[in-house]
C-alpha cells in the first residue's frame, strides 16, 4: 500500500467533510443566518440614519462576521471526536498535522467563505458604496481562513470539555483582535478614502502566520483531547 | 516634608478619592490573595486527611 | 564523573519541591514587605508633587508596577506551560496553574489603577489607550486559561491543553499589542497616553522600581504557596503527602 501524500490527505478529508456538509445543509444556512441576522439587529438599534449605519458598517459587519464563523468552530471536531474518526484520522499513516489543515479548510469552505458571498447584500443594506463593499469582500477573504485557523486551536483544545461552546468563544475572542484590528480597519480605510495597503498587508501576516504556527498547536490539541 | 498636615496628606492636592482608590484596592488585593491562598492549603490538607483515612481504613 | 554533580532535577519533584517552597515563601514575603513600605515611603513622602498633575500621578506607583508584573507573570507562566508540555512534568504544569491568579489579579490591578487616574488627569475612567487596551486583552487571555483549566476534569490533560493555550497565547500577545498600537495611532484623536513618561524625577523612578520590586517577591510568595496547596491537591494519594507532620494533627 503505497504511502498515501500528504495533498492527497488534505484532499481526502476536505472532500469528506464537504460531503457531510452536503448532506445536512443546515450547517452552513445557520452561520449565513446568524451573520445575516447580527448585521440587521444594528440598524433596528441605532437607527436607520444613512450616514451613520454606513460610518459604523466596517466594525459591524466584520464583527458579525467574526461571530458567525466563530459559532460553528464547536462542531469542526465534535462529531468526529464522538464517533471515533478522529482517532482513526490521528492514527493514519499521514501526519496529523495535514488531516488537520483538511479539516480547517473544510470549515472555511462551509462557514467562512459563504461569508464573503454574503457581504455585499449586507453593505448594501448599510449603504457602502461598490468599492468599499469590494474592500469588504477582500478583507473577509483574508481574514475568515485565519478566523477559521485560530478558531480550531480552541475547538481542539475544547473538545468534549463541557461548557465548551462559550468557552471556545471565550479562548479565541482574544486571539481575533488583530483580525479584527486590521480586517474592519481595512474596510474602515477605504470608506475613509486613504489606502487600506498597510491593513491588507497586516492582515494578510496575519493569515501567514495563522497558517504556519495554528496547524500544529491545532494537532497538539487534537492528540490531547485523544488521551 | 511635602505635606504640611495630615489632613493635606489625605485630601492628596484634591485627588484623595482616585489615589486612595487605586492604593486602597491594591491593598486589598494583596490582603485578600494570600488569605485565599491559605484557605486553599488548608481544604488541600483535608483532601490529604481524608486520602489517608481511607487509606488506612 | 565530577563529583559535584549538580542534580537539577533534585527539586523537579512536588516531594523534594514542597518543603523548599514552604521555606521560601516567608523569605519573599519578607522583602516584599520592606520594599513595599519603602516604595510607598519614597511615593508618598519623598517624591515631589508633579507639575501637570498634582498629586494624581503618585497612582503610577501602583498602576506601573502592576501592569509590569501582568506582562512579566504571563510570560513566566507560559515558559512552564512549555516546560511542563516539553518535559512532562508534572510540577511545572502546577507552576503555570499557580501563576494564572496572581496574573489575573494583576492585570486587573493595572485596569483598576489606570481607570482611576485617567479620570482626574484625562476627565474619563476608561481610555483607549494602546497599552491599557492591550492589558484588557490580556486580562481575558488569563481569564481563558484559567477557565480552560477549570473545565477539564481530569488534570493531566487540563495542564497540557491549558499549557498549549498558554503558548498559543504568549505568542499573540506582542501581535495584538502592536495591533492595538497600530490601531491607536490611527484613532490618535480618541485618546492620549497615560504614562506621557512624565519628566521622571528620580525619587519617582526608585519609588516605582521599589514597588515593581515589592510586587515582584509578592508574587512569588503567593505563587510558591499557591503551588503548595495545588500540590497537596493533587498528591493527596501519595505517601509522601499523608506522612507531612502538617497533615499528623
Amino acid at each position: 500500500m503505497n504511502e498515501p501524500s500528504v495533498v492527497s490527505a488534505i484532499a481526502g478529508v476536505i472532500r469528506r467533510d464537504l460531503l457531510l456538509a452536503a448532506r445536512r445543509k443546515s450547517e452552513p444556512l445557520f452561520t449565513l443566518g446568524f451573520f445575516v441576522l447580527v448585521a440587521s439587529l444594528f440598524p433596528l438599534s441605532i437607527g436607520p440614519e444613512p450616514e451613520l449605519l454606513r460610518r459604523v458598517a466596517p466594525g459591524v459587519l466584520w464583527v458579525a462576521a467574526l461571530l458567525a464563523a466563530m459559532l460553528s468552530l464547536g462542531r469542526m471536531f465534535a462529531a468526529d471526536y464522538d464517533d471515533g474518526t478522529l482517532e482513526s484520522i490521528a492514527l493514519a499513516p499521514v501526519p496529523l498535522v495535514a488531516a488537520v489543515l483538511g479539516k480547517v479548510a473544510a470549515h472555511w469552505l462551509v462557514s467562512g467563505f459563504p461569508l464573503v458571498v454574503v457581504s455585499p447584500l449586507l453593505a448594501l443594506q448599510y449603504g457602502l458604496p461598490a468599492d468599499v463593499i469590494a474592500m469588504l469582500m477582500i478583507s473577509l477573504l483574508i481574514g475568515t481562513p485565519v478566523l477559521s485557523l485560530v478558531g480550531a486551536i480552541g475547538a481542539a483544545l475544547t473538545l468534549g470539555v463541557r461548557g465548551g461552546g462559550v468557552l471556545v468563544a471565550l479562548l479565541v475572542l482574544p486571539l481575533y483582535v488583530p483580525t479584527l484590528i486590521f480586517g474592519a480597519g481595512a474596510v474602515d480605510a477605504r470608506l475613509a478614502g486613504l489606502d487600506p495597503g498597510a491593513n491588507l498587508s497586516l492582515l494578510g501576516a496575519c493569515l501567514a502566520l495563522a497558517a504556519l504556527f495554528a496547524p500544529p498547536a491545532i494537532a497538539a490539541g487534537v492528540r490531547i483531547a485523544l488521551e | 516634608m511635602i505635606w504640611g498636615s495630615a489632613g493635606e496628606f489625605l485630601a492628596m492636592g484634591g485627588y484623595a478619592f482616585y489615589v486612595w482608590g487605586s492604593f486602597l484596592v491594591a491593598a486589598a488585593c494583596l490582603a485578600v490573595e494570600p488569605l485565599l491562598v491559605g484557605a486553599r492549603h488548608r481544604r488541600a490538607l483535608q483532601t490529604v486527611r481524608a486520602e489517608r483515612m481511607r487509606h488506612e481504613a | 564523573m565530577p563529583s559535584r554533580l549538580i542534580n537539577w532535577f533534585r527539586f523537579g519533584s512536588p516531594q523534594s519541591f514542597y518543603p523548599l517552597a514552604g521555606r521560601l515563601v516567608p523569605w519573599f514575603t519578607a522583602i516584599a514587605v520592606l520594599t513595599g513600605a519603602a516604595g510607598l515611603w519614597v511615593g508618598f513622602f519623598v517624591a515631589p508633587t508633579d507639575a501637570q498633575q498634582g498629586e494624581a500621578y503618585r497612582i503610577i506607583f501602583v498602576h506601573v508596577p502592576a501592569a509590569w508584573m501582568s506582562m512579566f507573570l504571563y510570560v513566566i507562566m507560559a515558559f512552564w506551560a512549555g516546560v511542563g508540555l516539553a518535559f512532562n512534568t508534572r510540577l511545572s504544569a502546577m507552576m503555570a496553574h499557580a501563576i494564572a491568579p496572581t496574573g489575573a489579579m494583576f492585570t486587573f490591578l493595572a485596569l483598576w489603577s489606570g481607570a482611576l487616574w485617567g479620570r482626574p488627569t484625562w476627565g474619563a475612567y476608561w481610555v483607549w489607550d494602546a497599552r491599557l487596551t492591550s492589558e484588557l486583552v490580556l486580562f481575558f487571555l488569563y481569564l481563558g486559561y484559567m477557565a480552560l483549566n477549570a473545565a477539564i476534569d481530569d488534570p493531566r490533560r487540563a495542564d497540557r491543553a491549558a499549557a498549549v493555550l498558554a503558548l498559543v497565547g504568549v505568542v499573540n500577545v506582542p501581535i495584538i499589542y502592536f495591533s492595538v498600537q497600530w490601531w491607536n495611532t490611527l484613532h490618535q484623536g480618541a485618546s492620549v497616553s497615560l504614562t506621557r513618561a512624565p519628566s521622571m524625577a528620580m525619587t519617582m523612578l526608585t519609588g516605582m522600581l521599589l514597588m515593581a520590586i515589592a510586587f515582584w517577591m509578592y508574587g512569588l510568595a503567593v505563587v510558591l504557596a499557591r503551588v503548595r496547596a495545588i500540590m497537596l491537591e493533587r498528591e493527596a494519594h501519595t505517601d509522601w503527602a499523608r506522612e507531612l507532620k502538617e497533615v499528623g494533627q
